[in-house]
């Protein structure tokens, strides 16, 4: 069976798709990748089904031996790659022979970087999916040793860039109001989506931290709500009126309160928000949220036919990477591991 | 732009874009929760396109659904007349349901704040075990973790408030209490509730063909045993330690 083996591997390396839909009743919040538009992006590029698991790798990758020749594909957060010591382009597809060791580092922006094989890994199915639950206790984290192995793969396409939505330097996240918005004064919900807020230190699947200068956001009877559900998106505001924002694996009930929901499309920015990260919140009514998600549907629907073959100069790629190591600093259209289109 | 406003209950509210929420009261009663576990079972029954899933919490019962196949006004029209069809705050409990009589430790090292909860109940353990293992309780909802109940409603006298200091860790099939109610734990955790009873209740099997031990209406006792008594039942039944289940006649 063909696959990767796990040499080394970051901290925060787990397999994912797109989760368990249905389980609400059980406790079990649908989960699945953080930044789902990688997924989609990743089975462009492979020519496959979105519902593929792929690898997602927090903030590190690891370090990889192809077992028989695959197809592979990378998104989402940025990383430096190589395949046998040779640079990589990021959100392109390329074939890896038997062997062969791919090695994939830090995040350059962002947080979340996927590993897509061709035919999806192929781990087992849980309740429906592949996708590990670390809050609900199913599967585990990726450790060294570990092996992926590839689902059948009908396809031999490879060598396929896209352009990326920049999702992975914070702005703007549009957010609606929800049932527990009246709990907050009108003044309140105002201050909130006219605050300068940057991503804090405590994030992960289940939620992303916002801090800001200045008062906090309670609400009225803040400490004696009844628990009730909690929908991906949700801002939970703390005891001191700290929002959180809580992505797919977050628990499914919760007793604070919660000023609003950010769009269901605008999760990967969250999610890919780097620590620091300047964010901010912008109110839309209902009528335009669902326009503006169901735009976003669309084009996640249109990312196959916005696939190209990379042109490649590996000359070229060497001399722009020794440069980016250097500055930092370059502009994210300049940059072809961002694009994966060398033009 | 304005808050949703003071419902008048029925409610039906927006949960972000996917969903809608149909909340029976703001505070958790016998006729509201009720209702909600009467409602969502109807719900099952009627075919309506573009909803994806239903749960209930307390006393509401959450939609979720695609927005394009079915718009927010038609589910919202639609909720709406299921509504109209019955008082639903007097409606019988679903079919189906469970009570399950679940061998339980009070106190000792296993579950150590016994003594500080009856304290606060203002009574002696011997009869916050009498009180505690003698109630009869609903799975009110699941929710939090997989699996895991909210189980209600104790009498007045339990009506803690959680602790202001957080309880570093309990273990697997904990009986936490606060607030009228019992949490039962489907995993390791710190908690705000206080540890009163342990139980062999492992509540999420994910190997098993169902892997989820209870639900929402299920009926529940802690039936007192001593430590020993435990250890070997825990020991005998490693899923359920020892708990019998029945179905309820309806």
């Amino acid at each position: 069976m063909s696959g990767l083996k796990v040499l080394q591997i970051g901290p925060v390396v787990s397999v994912q798709d797109m989760g368990r839909p249905g389980l609400l009743e059980r406790g079990i919040s649908q989960g699945g990748a953080a930044d789902t538009l990688a997924l989609a992006e990743g089975a462009a590029l492979l020519r496959q089904d979105a519902g593929l698991a792929a690898l997602e790798m927090g903030g590190l990758g690891g370090t990889f031996e192809a077992v028989g020749a695959l197809r592979i594909a990378l998104t989402g957060a940025p990383m430096l790659a190589t395949l046998d010591g040779e640079a990589l382009a990021w959100n392109a597809s390329h074939q890896v022979a038997a062997g062969q060791k791919l090695v994939i580092g830090a995040a350059r922006r962002g947080v979340y970087g996927y590993l897509h094989l061709g035919g999806g890994i192929d781990t087992d199915s849980m309740l429906g999916s592949r996708a590990v639950h670390l809050m609900g206790g199913i599967g585990a984290a990726t450790q060294e040793g570990d092996f992926l192995p590839a689902g059948p793969d009908a396809n031999q396409e490879t060598g396929l860039g896209v352009v990326a939505e920049d999702r992975f330097s914070g702005g703007a996240l549009r957010i609606v109001e929800s049932f527990q918005s009246g709990l907050f004064s009108a003044d309140v919900l105002s201050r909130f989506g006219s605050t300068a807020f940057t991503r804090g230190g405590r994030a992960n699947r289940m939620g992303v931290e916002m801090v800001s200068d200045g008062e906090g956001f309670s609400a009225a009877g803040q400490l004696n709500i009844l628990s009730e559900v909690i929908a991906p998106g949700d801002v939970q505001m703390t005891g001191d009126g700290k929002p959180f924002v809580l992505l797919r694996e977050c628990q499914t009930t919760g007793g604070y309160p919660r000023i609003g929901t950010v769009l269901p499309c605008d999760l990967a920015r969250v999610a890919q928000a780097s620590n620091g990260a300047a964010l901010r919140f912008e109110w839309v009514t209902l009528e335009q949220g669902l326009e503006i998600q169901a735009r976003h549907d669309a084009y996640v629907k249109s990312l196959p036919s916005r696939c190209e073959p990379l042109v490649r100069d590996p000359s070229d790629m060497a001399n722009l990477l020794s440069y980016q190591l250097i500055s930092g600093a370059i502009s994210a259209d300049a940059d072809p591991f961002d694009t994966g289109v060398n033009t | 732009m304005s808050g949703q406003g003071l419902p008048e209950f029925p409610v039906i509210r927006t949960v972000g874009l996917q969903g809608l929420l149909v909340t029976f009261a703001d505070a958790l009663s016998e006729p509201s929760n009720r209702a909600a576990l009467a409602y969502q079972a109807a719900l099952r029954q009627v075919a309506i396109d573009g909803m994806v899933e239903t749960s209930t919490s307390l006393a509401s019962v959450f939609v979720r659904f695609d927005p394009s196949l079915v718009s927010h006004d038609q589910l919202r029209a639609q909720l709406e007349s299921l509504l109209a069809e019955q008082d639903w705050y007097g409606a019988p409990l679903p079919e189906g349901r469970r009570f399950w009589r679940v061998p339980t430790v009070y106190g000792t090292d296993l579950a150590p704040q016994l003594a500080e909860a009856a304290d606060a109940a203002g009574m002696n353990e011997a009869q916050a075990i009498d009180s505690l293992g003698s109630a009869r309780v609903r799975v009110l909802t699941i929710g939090f973790a997989a699996s895991q109940p909210y189980l209600g409603t104790l009498g007045e006298e339990w009506d803690l408030p959680r602790q202001t200091a957080l309880t570093p860790m309990v273990p697997s099939g904990a009986l936490v209490q606060a607030i009228r109610q019992f949490v039962l734990f489907t995993a390791p955790a710190p908690t705000g509730w206080r540890h009163v009873g342990q139980t062999g209740m492992r509540l999420f099997r994910p190997e098993m063909d169902d892997p989820f031990a209870l639900r929402a209406g299920d009926e529940m006792i802690f039936e007192p045993v001593a430590k020993a008594d435990f250890l070997r039942l825990r020991e005998g039944d490693p899923n359920n330690g020892g708990a019998i289940v029945a179905e309820i006649a309806s």
